[in-house]
């Protein structure tokens, strides 16, 4: 099974991207299984379904982050997969708290970008861009060429390592490389282990303790004008 | 190097072959796409922008230099010979546009040197296409619709450097247009503007003429069109004239029009 993990801030495009991706592959025959990862509400499985019959998904990760919802789910979604006869699964995720990061290694990252959102938002999105393969930069039909210009620049910037492929996902403009890259991947291995360091999540709030201000937690806590420091034993 | 772009006929909105085959484009040359609203001229030059490679609905090839263009245009913008500007391009930045400029032309990185030489000749190679001076200062998402397509073809055109531009319906935006016509003529570059305007249709080269999402011809502006065309122009600037007029608050009566006619 060929993997592929999509992440991104909420309408970049992901799905548009996706879409577009699954409409080529099946002309190939090559069938796809989608899952979506979301915090409280998606409907993409339902609408995919229906536009082109294959197999799909989608998990709620209510109180989870969705990208710690996607460690937890991944290894029963690859044999979900499988069991439908696929040869890849697509997994969009809502990567929201930008601190983690959902991909694995040896399937393909891709982090959804839109050019719309300013020039400064490659520098505020973190290890989702920095740890992904390739930046898919969407709605370049929207802005002008300097600014697409800077937009590229700013990607590099932060994340030299990262392909960076413009897109019309509405039109499904540019997406060819994209299926190149994800067939050159080999199948997951069944041992899977996630790319980046997960983030430091040890105070006490993380067990659901409510009181505001540091002085209540313990473990690493943080003041307004320090940095992260260890509180208690 | 660029010198020239050529685009390979498809099929109509009702699958019927395009019945012009192939037009070649060179540099220097200013064309433009005519025809009824809703008849493919967006189409067209968005098949342009994109090098289609019968890959879009009008199953159109386009080539650059005689040649499937290279992939590497569409990878990295800094290499793509095309700049499209449309009536909805905007910018989004909220930058100064001496800082947006100096940040463009730094990533142009050959030139890092001299921006301040760039910034000037983009600023006032867009004043004189806009009414309305755009300062340096200014922010980019405050400038009007006309000082933004100003700067956008300035930009393209100076900092980009880009050979080939297409402008969508930029005409009713405010830009000068003889003065934009006589100017983007110093450049040897493909200019091609979809237009409704007879102003920029008789001072292009030729015009090509798309009709239900086929380009049906291509006319020449021939010698008696070439004269015809300051006379568009002088009965361009009667109305615009009259729209100043109004615009002001002013009445229009025989005295003033006598002026004028
Ligand atoms: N103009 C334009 N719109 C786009 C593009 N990509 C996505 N959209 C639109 O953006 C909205 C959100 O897209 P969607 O794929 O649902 O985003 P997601 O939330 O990241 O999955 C939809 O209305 C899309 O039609 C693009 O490249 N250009
Ligand atoms: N060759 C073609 N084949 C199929 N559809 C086309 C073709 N040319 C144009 N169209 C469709 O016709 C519609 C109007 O075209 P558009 O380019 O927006 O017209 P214009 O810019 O002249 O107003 C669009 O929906 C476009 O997709
Ligand atoms: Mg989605
Ligand atoms: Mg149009
Ligand atoms: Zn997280």
């Amino acid at each position: 099974m060929k993997l592929a993990i999509c992440a991104g801030p909420a309408t970049t495009g992901k799905t548009s991207v996706l879409r577009h991706m699954i409409k080529k592959l099946l002309k190939e025959n090559i069938m796809v299984a989608y899952l979506k990862i979301d915090v409280q509400y998606a409907e993409e499985d339902i609408l995919l379904q229906k536009e082109f019959g294959i197999p799909t998904k989608k998990i709620y990760s209510g109180e989870l982050c969705p990208d710690h919802c996607n460690v937890m789910v991944l290894g029963d979604g690859l044999k979900w997969a499988k069991k439908n006869n696929c040869e890849m699964l697509f997994v969009e995720t809502a990567g929201l708290c930008l601190r983690c990061s959902p991909y694995v290694d040896g399937g393909l990252g891709l982090v959804v970008l839109e050019a719309t959102s300013g020039m400064n938002l490659p520098l505020k999105v973190g290890p989702m861009l920095s740890l992904a393969d390739t930046a898919v930069v969407t709605k370049i039909d929207r802005i002008s060429q300097a600014e697409r210009e800077v937009f590229r620049a700013r990607i590099q910037e932060v994340a030299p390592n990262v392909k960076i492929r413009e897109v019309n996902a509405l039109h499904g403009i540019g997406i060819d490389p994209l299926l190149t890259q994800v067939k050159q991947f080999m199948d997951v291995p069944t041992n899977m282990f996630l790319r980046g360091n997960p983030p430091v999540g040890t105070c006490t709030i993380c067990v659901g303790k409510k009181e505001v201000g540091w002085q209540s937690h313990f473990g690493v806590v943080r003041a307004l004008d320090n940095q992260n420091f260890y509180r208690g034993e | 190097m660029v010198d020239s772009i050529t685009i390979l006929g498809g099929r109509g909105r009702d699958g019927s072959e395009e019945p012009v085959r192939v037009i070649n484009f060179k540099m220097g040359d200013i064309a433009s796409i005519v025809g009824p609203t809703g008849s493919g001229k967006t189409t067209l030059i968005n098949d342009i922008e994109l090098f289609a490679d019968a890959n879009t609905p009008s199953q159109r090839r386009i080539l650059i230099n005689g040649n499937p263009p290279s992939p590497e245009f569409r990878d990295n913008p800094a290499f793509n010979p095309i700049a499209l500007i449309t009536q909805h391009t905007t910018f989004l930045s909220d930058l100064p546009v001496g800082e947006f400029l100096t940040i463009h032309t730094k990533i142009r990185s050959e030139r890092a040197r001299n921006t301040d030489y760039f910034l000037q000749k983009t600023l006032s190679f867009a004043n004189q296409l806009t009414g309305e001076p755009i300062m340096v200062h200014s922010k980019m998402t405050e400038l009007s619709g006309g000082q933004t397509r100003a700067l956008l073809i300035a930009d393209a055109t100076i900092i980009c450097e880009t050979p080939i531009i297409l402008l969508d319906e930029v005409e009713n935006a405010g830009i000068h247009r003889n003065k934009a016509i006589e100017l983007l003529r110093e450049y040897k570059k493909i200019f091609i503007f979809v237009t409704h305007d007879p102003r920029i249709a008789l001072l292009s080269d030729y015009r090509i003429v798309v009709k239900e999402g086929a380009i049906s011809k291509v006319l020449f502006t021939d010698e008696y069109e070439h004269k015809f065309a300051q006379k568009v122009s002088k009965l361009d600037d009667i109305l615009s004239e009259l729209r100043n007029r109004i615009r002001v608050g002013e009445r229009i009566t025989n005295d003033c029009l006598a002026g004028i006619l």
